[in-house]
């Protein structure tokens, strides 16, 4: 585990440096199941700078995916705020949410998720049919993606004509198509192998070393871990480093 | 539009389910639109008869005949410009089963007084010359394969015996709702062979005035009210429309059975739409992380089904247009037995209706699914 | 060793709503083919009943309906006196010289009838079996009084016993109603023959219906009547020459009874193939394991097939339960054969219903059958790796 080397203790908007891009503060949020409460995040304050590589883990349970969907905008709070991109995640409404998800977040998901009807391509091009872009814009865009994930040559294959690490990528040259603030990883490598997960973790350090993205990435693979500049750690919904 | 690609790989997910489901839906036009063509037809029929014509008949019935006598006093009426009458005769033409209507009429006065049944002049003239000369319809001569000029027997019921006719002239009606299967011959070759025992089964008067039509017929009733033998006399349109109503409550059980249809294969629809549905909720939930709107992701189901039931509706209708043509021997029954671009447009209609009933439940369902739910149960 | 039904009607029971819409499309193919067979059961029953095995039926010669057909007193009085004419209990010959005429009446909810207005004689009632005055009585001779048909009663105004009808010029006092087996008569109005006849045709009748000694014996009375140079009539047995009159109208209501019915079939089950197709992929981990524990694939084709025909059945019975309702309701047409309007009763009978069953237990079977085999040739490695 790297020591933390961040400016993630800074909690004051006076020092705030401008690089700040993600800002948690007192974070609370519950889960009711028939009437009885769950808290799941148990105040949280963070501070996420732009062009950091964030990792966090947990048990199961602890909460680290709702707060990766809580950033995302789409989890509700009861208490507390989440500033993405200088917005107010948690006081925008569905459709607002909606819009600035599609222009500001990248999810990759542990099962890829990808659409089986659709190809790589389509696939990728799929949160660009949300845009004004033409169609000729939006195959620059999908081909751009395809060749930083190296897939350039699968474009027209079909997810189940895949393996599990090349539809992964597929799902990260989704989440970057539309050039978006920040990606949200929600255990990228826990479906694959160890040498497809080299691969994927491989791609996620070059889109933040070299492209300069934000990634905050949710896992339980200490290996994959260390690929972070930071670490933390969520333990029944308290975050520690 | 640029949805569509998203839309057609959709539909064809399961091309099976996708196929049987449209299969339905075209099944169900079919049906429909067969139906529905029977009404139409039917009530074109009603409409086939003329405003400016009336039929005196037997206030007993169209069975009883009237006497001839009744002639000079119709002619006289103010308001009437001409007098014809004929009788049905009901003659079989070898096979009993084989319908077809014969009608003995008053030679040169009656076809005057239909000029919407065309008959070459020529034609004409032939079946005035002769007294057993007869004018037959061009779907009849092509029915039994007859031709002009050659002679045909047919057995009497009503008036018993064998009786030859000549055909001499073929006719061929203006609107198609007026059957083209019928044959006319001459009432006074009736006449003489009955030895002058038969008398008009019905008069039809041409009117100067159409809008006098109610008037003049009180005034015929009321003439003849007293005597042996009452009249009714009522507009031709009337009396047509009066045979369709023999037909007894048709309509209402057609529109019954097509209700039945219709919610038969609504709950076939809807149910493929839900189970399609259920399949994809992992993926609208991603869509919409990727940030599709609710409204955006409703309206590709809605899409979605509706295509499906189109398509489906588009091709019933399209196999009823094949079906229901004069071409079809219903035809004898119901004349021009038809498709209406009403029925179509309808038939249209409900296939996209159906297609958005069928897909309101998913799509209000993938409107409101909380993707953090959806998202939980796959991770 | 077969897969317990248990099994499949709980899975039924997990996927409520996809069986139940199935269920109730079938239901509804059900409904109408019951009921368009009622429609041409009822008309058949009409027309069919219409008649008795044991009496003749006379008309002239080369009518083919009773309208058409005319014979005078002489010939009736002749076939009167013929030895195979049966006799009541007085020694009165059980014949029925009658007049036939068809008139325009005003239905109750509009539009114009030709209904049936029958001349008989006083021995009708004998001869024609199965009529039976149910209100009222039977009219008087020499009365100008009538006895009405339930189903005409119910079909046209006027016609409550002590109403009057005014048809032929004359009023005409509806003295009793009349039923007949829920034959043709039932549409029918019935007076004196000998009232009747100065009012329409004169000195004709239209038919003779008569008793046979020796109902067996019928080959050798039409031979006799046929041939007698003193009449010119042709003989036939009463219920045929009925049921010739019912032949083209019933194959033509049987016809769009099937056609109706098929075609909505076809679209129900495919709606049927959908379903099991679902429950089959989303049940796929469950077979796997059935074939784990040893059934055999042929078990699991049954299984399947048998919960195909489960969910086909319900809908049957839904649909047999949904048309018992329409059961005697009274619809007319008219029998373009006979001129004449007919009245008759939607009528669905136990037979129909298990038509209707069986109609809803082959729907089931066909619709299951591929989704069925599908299931049956599944892999187990397969099946149980989507767990």
């Amino acid at each position: 585990m790297t020591t933390t080397k961040l400016s993630s203790d800074q909690t004051s908007s006076g020092s705030q440096t401008a690089t700040a891009l993600v800002e948690i503060r007192d974070l609370k949020k519950s889960y009711y199941r028939d009437s009885q409460e769950i808290p799941v995040i148990e105040g949280v304050t963070l501070t996420i700078n732009r062009g950091e590589f964030l990792a966090m883990m947990g048990p199961s349970g602890s909460g680290k995916s709702t707060l990766l969907n809580i950033i995302a905008g789409l989890d509700s709070t009861e208490h507390g705020s989440v500033i993405v991109a200088g917005e107010n995640v948690t006081a925008m409404s569905a459709r607002e949410l909606a819009t600035w998800r599609g222009r500001h977040i990248g999810f990759v998901f542990q099962f890829y998720n990808l659409l089986p009807v659709l190809t790589a391509y389509q696939n990728i091009e799929l949160p660009l049919l949300l845009t004004d872009l033409s169609k000729k814009e939006r195959k620059e865009h999908v081909r751009t993606a395809l060749d930083v994930v190296s897939l350039s040559d699968r474009a027209e294959h079909f997810p189940r004509q895949l393996s599990g690490g090349q539809q992964q990528r597929v799902g990260i040259a989704r989440a970057i198509v539309s050039d978006p603030t920040i990606i949200l990883a929600d255990e990228p490598t826990g479906d694959l192998d160890a040498k497809s997960a080299e691969e994927i973790l491989d791609l996620l350090t070059r889109l933040n070393e070299e492209f300069q993205k934000t990634i905050i990435m949710v896992t339980h693979d200490a290996k994959a871990a260390e690929r972070a500049h930071a670490v933390m750690h969520l333990d029944k919904g308290v975050l520690s480093r | 539009m640029k949805f569509a690609r998203l839309v057609w790989a959709n539909i064809f997910r399961n091309k099976r389910r996708t196929f049987l489901t449209t299969a339905s839906v075209a099944v169900a036009m079919f049906l429909f639109a067969s139906l529905r063509s029977i009404i139409t037809t039917l009530e074109a029929s009603a409409e086939l008869g003329s405003e400016a014509r009336l039929i005196t008949r037997n206030a007993i019935g169209i069975t009883f005949p009237l006497p001839e006598a009744y002639t000079s006093r119709l002619e006289s009426t103010r308001g009437i410009r001409s007098v014809s009458w004929a009788n049905w005769f009901g003659g079989v033409y070898q096979d009993p089963q084989d319908f077809f209507a014969q009608f003995a009429v008053q030679g040169e006065s009656y076809f005057a007084m239909y000029p919407e049944i065309h008959v070459p002049d020529d034609q004409l003239d032939a079946f005035l010359r002769e007294r057993t000369a007869a004018i037959v319809g061009a779907g009849l001569m092509e029915r039994f394969g007859w031709s002009l000029d050659q002679t045909v027997t047919l057995q009497g019921t009503i008036f018993p015996g064998d009786w030859e006719f000549t055909i001499r002239g073929v006719y061929t009606p203006e609107n198609p709702s007026f059957s083209d299967q019928a044959m006319y011959f001459r009432y006074d070759y009736l006449f003489e062979r009955t030895n002058r025992q038969v008398t008009p089964g019905w008069f039809v008067l041409q009117l100067e005035d159409p809008t006098a039509a109610a008037d003049i017929s009180t005034t015929i009733d009321a003439l003849f009210e007293n005597s042996t033998a009452p009249t009714a006399t009522e507009t031709e349109r009337a009396f047509q429309a009066g045979f369709v109503t023999m037909w007894g409550n048709v309509a209402g059980l057609v529109r019954a059975i097509g209700t039945a249809v219709f919610f038969a294969i609504l709950l076939v629809a809807a149910n493929t739409m839900m189970m399609a549905a259920r399949e994809r909720i992992n993926e609208v939930a991603v869509m919409k992380t990727l940030g599709f709107q609710n409204r955006t992701l409703a309206t590709l189901v809605l899409a979605e089904a509706t295509i499906i039931t189109g398509v489906g509706g588009l091709i019933g209708l399209f196999l009823a247009k094949g079906f229901i043509n004069p071409a079809n021997p219903v035809n004898v029954m119901l004349p021009g037995f038809n498709l209406t671009t009403g029925t179509f447009v309808a038939g249209v209609g409900i296939s996209i209706a159906l297609g958005l009933v069928s897909g309101a439940v998913p799509a209000w369902q993938s409107a409101r699914l909380s993707v953090v739910q959806a998202l939980r149960r796959v991770a | 060793m077969k897969i317990p039904l248990i099994y499949n009607l709980r899975s039924l029971k997990q996927r409520p709503i996809s069986t139940l819409t199935t269920a109730i499309g079938m239901a509804l193919v059900v409904a109408v083919f019951v009921a368009m067979m009622a429609l041409s059961n009822g008309f058949r029953a009409a027309l069919v009943g219409t008649g008795a095995e044991e009496n003749a039926f006379i008309v002239r010669k080369g009518a083919n309906d009773e309208m058409s057909s005319g014979l005078s007193r002489q010939t009736v009085s002749t076939i009167s006196s013929l030895p195979f004419v049966a006799k009541d209990d007085e020694g009165r010959p059980l014949i029925s010289p009658e007049t036939f005429v068809v008139i325009s009446l005003q239905r109750i909810n509009g539009g114009m009838g030709n209904v049936v207005v029958r001349g008989v004689s006083p021995q009708a009632i004998k001869v024609r079996s199965g009529v039976e005055i149910i209100e009222g009585k039977m009219f008087r001779i020499g009365a100008r009084e009538i006895v009405v048909g339930k189903t005409l009663a119910q079909t046209f105004p006027n016609t409550a016993v002590g109403d009057q009808i005014t048809f032929g010029g004359q009023p005409w006092t509806v003295v009793g109603h009349f039923s007949a087996n829920g034959s043709a008569f039932e549409s029918e109005i019935w007076g004196e023959n000998e009232q009747f006849m100065p009012v329409f045709r004169g000195e004709v009748f239209q038919s003779v219906t008569f008793r046979m000694t020796d109902p067996s014996a019928f080959a050798g009375v039409a031979e006799t009547l046929e041939n007698d140079p003193r009449l010119f009539v042709d003989a036939h047995r009463e219920v045929d020459f009925y049921e010739n009159q019912s032949a083209q109208l019933g194959t033509i209501l049987n016809f769009v009874a099937v056609f109706i019915a098929s075609i909505m079939a076809v679209g129900a089950v495919f709606g049927a193939i959908n379903t099991m197709y679902a429950a089959v992929a989303s049940r796929a981990p469950e077979i796997g394991v059935l074939l784990t524990l040893g059934f055999k694939p042929r078990n699991v084709l049954s299984s399947f097939m048998v919960e195909s025909l489960v969910i086909a059945l319900i809908g049957g019975i839904i649909g047999c339960l949904i048309v018992l309702p329409i059961n005697g309701l009274v619809t007319s047409t008219t029998n373009w054969s006979s001129f004449s309007e007919i009245a008759f009763a939607f009528r669905v009978t136990p037979r129909l219903l298990m038509y209707g069953l069986l109609f809803a237990a082959g729907m089931g079977l066909i619709g299951g059958f591929f989704p069925a085999w599908k299931a049956a040739r599944q892999h187990v490695v397969e099946a149980l790796r989507q767990a």
